[in-house]
């Protein structure tokens, strides 16, 4: 567990899309550091044989019939978008292809 | 119904507006007016539904008085956490960035209350999305707690307990991550229980870490709370993790309140070091009131619990850095940056940085480094180790006893602003809390009494096996009955009148 | 950005060889789609087909499709996979506008399916080729909005001003299938891909989990590709998006190993990136790298439980499987006596399950053929349209074919019949009624034809009549044109050489 550095923190606030400014960046970098020294504990004990545990209760197979139920009125959807057109959402300009 | 309205349990006032001594439009509006005259100085609202509120109360006493039947708090006021959808309610999870935002539809918790006859009468604040203990991460600034304004009123969930409180509503919606339900109602002498995991549906819970919330009953008693958990949970086909099997008797546990022959277990590592001398003298006189009530007491030792936080704080923060990722200010709540040249990306990481507090920036930071590719087995994978371990502790200590307890948080309410600048600090607050989240178990908080050195509220925690939520009613019960007995009234009575 | 010169694909081939794998999504044909209620009919207008859940709205949570989890399971006993006993879902975390959470609900290292293959047959000068496919995995997954792009002059989304969402398509269940790496097919890969998402849209469309129409987007594949000279290990791979059309499987593969053939020859590294194939050019521009590759920060769904099916529920649905296309057709090869060009053509027309419903309905299995292989496919290709989307029944082959039989109809007339089908206008009695189409089979009015016929041409008649029974041809012709066709030309031949008094 190593320390993080600032330009691990700036990867991670564009990973997250966060706009940090310079000084923020600092202080994240010394403040997960901080906490991440704290949790760092975890790692004492020895896991190896240790099913990881994801949910807290072990249910399988929830499922729901395939049976279409009522959409939203989209007058109620579009209402909430901060841009709409052509009763689409609209959104800024696209740089990076997925 | 001559008394104060807003002093009395839900179970009276439920009994009241049933037999048409009062109306439950005269319940509502008594408590509004106590909202309007004391919440300038709580600020355990964000939202006041008072039209909503109004006509629920109307169409109580409509069914009342054509005779229909109606459930068991019918008409009886409460207060909702903001994190809980409310269709065409404001709901903003305490965060700027969802600020205007009105889902156009119900949560579960919210339509079995709607369902109930129960009358919401608007949205508590909140530590933002549910990240803190002290409701200060709220973007709509602190709530006070009732019992010294210049301290916390716990947290995320301060707003709901503070409300309870301050007589605000005599019944709350909280929810519990790490402790978000129990130590604000330790810190305000109130009542409040996680529930097992699943047995109140998440659907439409604003999620914070996904694999460890639980919405759940808050009150000033134990027989409120159970009216209450009665009232929302139960399996919920809108939940995939929704348990589906009978909901414990909870209510006749509250009501049966008998623990001769229970074993209690105390956890060794929840108490002593760290924790206030009042804290640890109060929660030992409850162990000897426990006893004398025919519960026997066993010290048992869960040895990994010293791991929880560790792993708590790697778990939460990787599943709120994704459950938080879709507010990117496309959809709906706050857009920031769109002058047209600004691409989508920027606008997203803009529309972020504003909108989200420090607190949440500093988790979601954390989360998306606990996931990255190179670090996932180190933490996220370790963690969740941790909590199979944790898991182990609890089934075996199980094995042997009915319930544990221990404090519910390790001091009393600190001061507003005392550790905000200190996350770990923060974070210590939840150490006894934590370990029941990450194994899905039950627990409950109930006031055991004022510490010496500064008058205010202790709570016990009480945690039982998951599903067996009724033993937490049966053991709180008991005790609150024994301490109202002692002191003549429910600890809440000695709340200073603001 | 400098021009590439491509290498030809012949030369490429000489000095190289190619190894490829295919990443292939179908949008499974549940109604609902794979966490809420939703309809997944396509074409409705924008954004009248979401929820709290496929909108990602906040606290909305997701339940599992069991259509969409058993269709899955389906296809991978389609693909000779192991059913895994017990699966998670998880989150593959990236921001994208067309997807609400943010994160997609995928598989990560737990897919339902794993470990199948695939026969597919291809054509070579040799005749026809098997070639097994080997699948990794296939897991379940769900699909994005849908974006237009607009201002810019393309339309796309380089140069676009601004973006338009619509969510109908989000949370339509997605089903991925990845193949294991595919090396050693040579000059053939283009085709061995090809044949490969052609059998596996034959496969679906067996198992009626989804109607892959690829010009819907409901079957979309990646290409995967790497060259190596012979004996080396191999190289480094591209992936090439976008690739919706069977057409462009092929020319893909194609066109990505002419590219990287010149960037070798060159003696430069091919770079590990993401390409993008356009349809109309053939070719594919360059996309991200793997330096700035997502970090996609997978962990198991915690809102969706896992999924463990029971031995008896695996068995219940192999089942209810249907014969797989490439059994179905080597029995009716068989039961049809016909060589493997000939089944060949009948399965690049889509014809064979026409044929064989044609021939259910009491149609005999040449005609069967002729028609859907000849007649019809020509129709299908001046318009446009799949075969299988002819408004022509079996049952309408069978009664045109019976009224060929009675000599009511010849095969000029028949052809006219189907085209008053296709065109709307009937069934084969209204068409034939409408446009007036009955054989002239009253013996008086093709006499009179034929004396008509011999009075115009005098010297062809003393032709036949002296015994050159070849220049009959003539005569008949000219009759057929006097009755606009509708004359059977066999029996207006009789005639006129009993008129005539000669003998064959
Ligand atoms: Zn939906």
């Amino acid at each position: 567990m190593t320390s993080i550095s600032r330009d691990e923190v700036a990867h991670l606030a564009h990973l997250a899309r966060l706009d940090l400014g310079a000084e923020e960046l600092d202080h994240y970098a010394s403040q997960l550091d901080v906490i991440l020294q704290a949790v760092a504990r975890i790692s004492e004990v020895t896991a190896d044989d240790i099913p990881a545990m994801s949910h807290p209760v072990p249910m399988t197979n929830v499922f729901r019939e395939d049976v279409v139920t009522a959409s939203l009125n989209r007058a109620d959807v579009l209402s909430m978008a901060p841009a709409v057109e052509d009763d689409r959402f609209k959104v800024p300009r696209i740089l990076d292809e997925e | 119904m001559t008394e104060d309205l807003t002093r009395q349990s839900a179970a009276v006032l439920a009994a009241a507006i049933a037999a048409k001594e009062v109306s439950a439009q005269e319940v509502a509006t008594a408590h509004l007016e106590r909202i309007a005259a004391v919440d300038g100085v709580v600020h355990a609202f964000l939202h006041i539904s008072s039209d909503s509120a109004m006509a629920q109360a109307k169409r109580v006493d409509e069914k009342i008085a054509a005779g229909t039947e109606v459930g068991p708090l019918a008409g009886v006021p409460l207060a909702l956490k903001d994190v809980l959808a409310m269709h065409g309610e404001p709901t903003t999870a305490g965060s700027r960035i969802l600020q205007g935002w009105k889902p156009p539809y119900d949560s579960t918790v919210v339509a079995r209350l709607r369902a109930a006859d129960i009358v919401i009468l608007g949205k508590t604040n909140m530590d933002e999305f549910a990240m803190g203990s002290s409701t200060e991460h709220s973007a709509y600034g602190p709530t006070h707690n009732p019992w010294d304004l210049t301290r916390i009123p716990g947290g995320s969930g301060g707003g709901s307990a503070a409300a309870l409180a301050a007589f605000e509503a005599p019944l709350a919606i909280g929810t519990d991550t790490g402790g978000s339900i129990r130590q604000p109602a330790a810190v305000t002498g109130t009542v409040g229980v996680k529930p097992t995991y699943g047995a109140v549906s998440r659907y439409g819970q604003i999620a914070l870490a996904s694999s460890l919330d639980q919405p759940g009953p808050c009150a000033r008693s134990v027989l409120d709370t159970a009216l209450l958990h009665a009232a929302i949970a139960g399996h919920d086909p809108m939940d995939s993790t929704s348990l589906n099997a009978a909901v414990p008797d909870v209510v006749a546990a509250a009501r049966r309140a008998d623990i001769r022959g229970m074993r209690i277990g105390v956890v060794k590592e929840l108490s002593g070091d760290g924790y206030q001398a009042g804290v640890s003298q109060r929660y030992h006189e409850a162990l000897s009131i426990l006893e004398d009530l025919g519960a026997t007491i066993i010290e048992v030792s869960c040895p990994h619990f010293e791991y929880a936080l560790g792993a708590y704080y790697l778990i939460l923060p990787s599943e709120a850095s994704s459950n938080l990722a879709r507010f990117d200010g496309m959809r709906y709540g706050l857009r920031t940056g769109d002058d047209g040249a600004n691409s989508v990306e920027q606008v997203m990481s803009l529309t972020r940085e504003q909108g989200f507090g420090p607190e949440v920036k500093r988790r979601i930071m954390l989360g998306t480094y606990a996931l990255s590719s190179g670090y996932y087995e180190a933490y996220y994978g370790q963690a969740q180790k941790v909590r199979t371990l944790i898991t182990s502790d609890f089934n075996a200590a199980f094995a042997n006893v009915d319930v544990l307890v221990s404090p519910t948080a390790p001091t009393t309410a600190f001061k507003l602003g005392e550790k905000l600048d200190d996350p770990l600090a923060m974070y210590l607050n939840d150490v006894a809390t934590i370990p029941v989240n990450l194994a899905g178990i039950c627990a409950m908080s109930l006031p055991v009494g004022l510490a010496p050195e500064d008058q205010l509220p202790v709570g016990l925690q009480i945690m039982a096996p998951a599903m067996a939520d009724e033993r937490l009613y049966l053991a709180g019960g008991a005790l609150e009955a024994a301490l109202v007995d002692r002191w003549g009234h429910l600890l809440i009575e000695e709340v200073p009148s603001l | 950005m400098s021009q590439t010169t491509y290498v030809p694909f012949e030369q490429a081939l000489k000095v190289y060889e190619p190894v490829f794998g295919l990443e292939t999504h179908v949008e499974l044909g549940t109604k609902s789609k794979m966490w809420c209620g939703c309809s997944t009919d396509f074409g409705a207008d924008a954004n009248t087909q979401v929820c709290p859940v496929c909108l990602g709205l906040p606290g909305s949570m997701p339940v599992v499709n069991r259509v969409a989890v058993e269709s899955t399971i389906r296809i991978g006993l389609a693909l000779n996979c192991s059913i895994a006993t017990w699966c998670r879902f998880a989150r593959k975390n990236y921001f994208y506008p067309d997807m609400p959470k943010d994160y997609q609900i995928s598989q990560y290292d737990e897919p339902l399916c794993f470990d199948g293959y695939l026969d597919v047959t291809v054509e070579t000068p040799e005749g026809p080729q098997v070639v097994r496919v080997e699948i990794e995995r296939v897991h379940m997954e769900e699909d994005t909005g849908k974006l237009t792009h607009a201002g810019g002059a393309t339309g796309r989304i380089h140069g676009a001003d601004y973006s338009l969402v619509d969510y109908n398509r989000a949370g339509i269940p997605l089903i991925e299938i990845v193949t294991k790496p595919v090396s050693g097919t040579g000059a053939l890969a283009p085709a061995v891909a090809r044949a490969y998402v052609s059998e596996l849209r034959d496969v679906m469309r067996a198992l009626g989990v989804s109607d892959v129409r690829m010009e819907e987007g409901s079957l979309r594949c990646d290409v995967n590709l790497s060259l190596n000279r012979p004996g080396e290990q191999w190289g480094t791979r591209s992936e090439t998006k976008n690739v919706n059309s069977l057409r462009s499987v092929e020319r893909a593969v194609r066109s990505e190993i002419e590219r990287q053939a010149s960037v070798l020859d060159l003696g430069d590294r091919v770079i590990q990136e993401t390409r993008h194939f356009h349809e109309d050019t053939g070719r594919s521009t360059s996309g991200r790298s793997k330096e700035q590759a997502e970090d996609y920060r997978y962990f198991p769904e915690p809102d969706l439980v896992p999924v463990a099916p029971s031995d008896a529920w695996v068995e219940q649905l192999r089942s209810t499987m249907p014969e797989m296309p490439s059994v179905k057709r080597a029995r009716l090869q068989a039961e049809w006596n016909i060589n493997e060009f000939e089944l060949a053509s009948l399965v690049n027309a889509g014809a064979l399950d026409l044929v064989e419903a044609s021939i259910a309905a009491g149609v005999d299995s040449v005609a069967a053929r002729k028609w859907w292989t000849g007649e019809l496919l020509r129709v299908a290709n001046d318009t446009g349209v799949e075969l299988a989307d002819l408004q022509v029944s079996p049952g309408q082959i069978r009664e045109i074919e019976e009224l060929i039989a009675l000599g009511a109809l010849n095969d000029k007339l028949a052809r006219q019949v189907f085209e008053g089908i296709i065109h709307g206008e009937g069934d084969v009695a209204s068409v034939i009624a409408a446009r007036g189409l009955a054989v002239v089979s009253d013996d008086t009015a093709l006499l009179a034809a034929i004396d008509q016929a011999l009075s115009a041409q005098p010297d062809v008649a003393d032709k036949i009549r002296s015994g050159k029974v070849q220049a009959a041809g003539a005569i008949v012709g000219a009759v057929m044109k006097s009755t606009k066709g509708q004359a059977d030309a066999a029996k207006v031949r009789i005639l006129l050489l009993e008129r005539l008094g000669v003998s064959e």
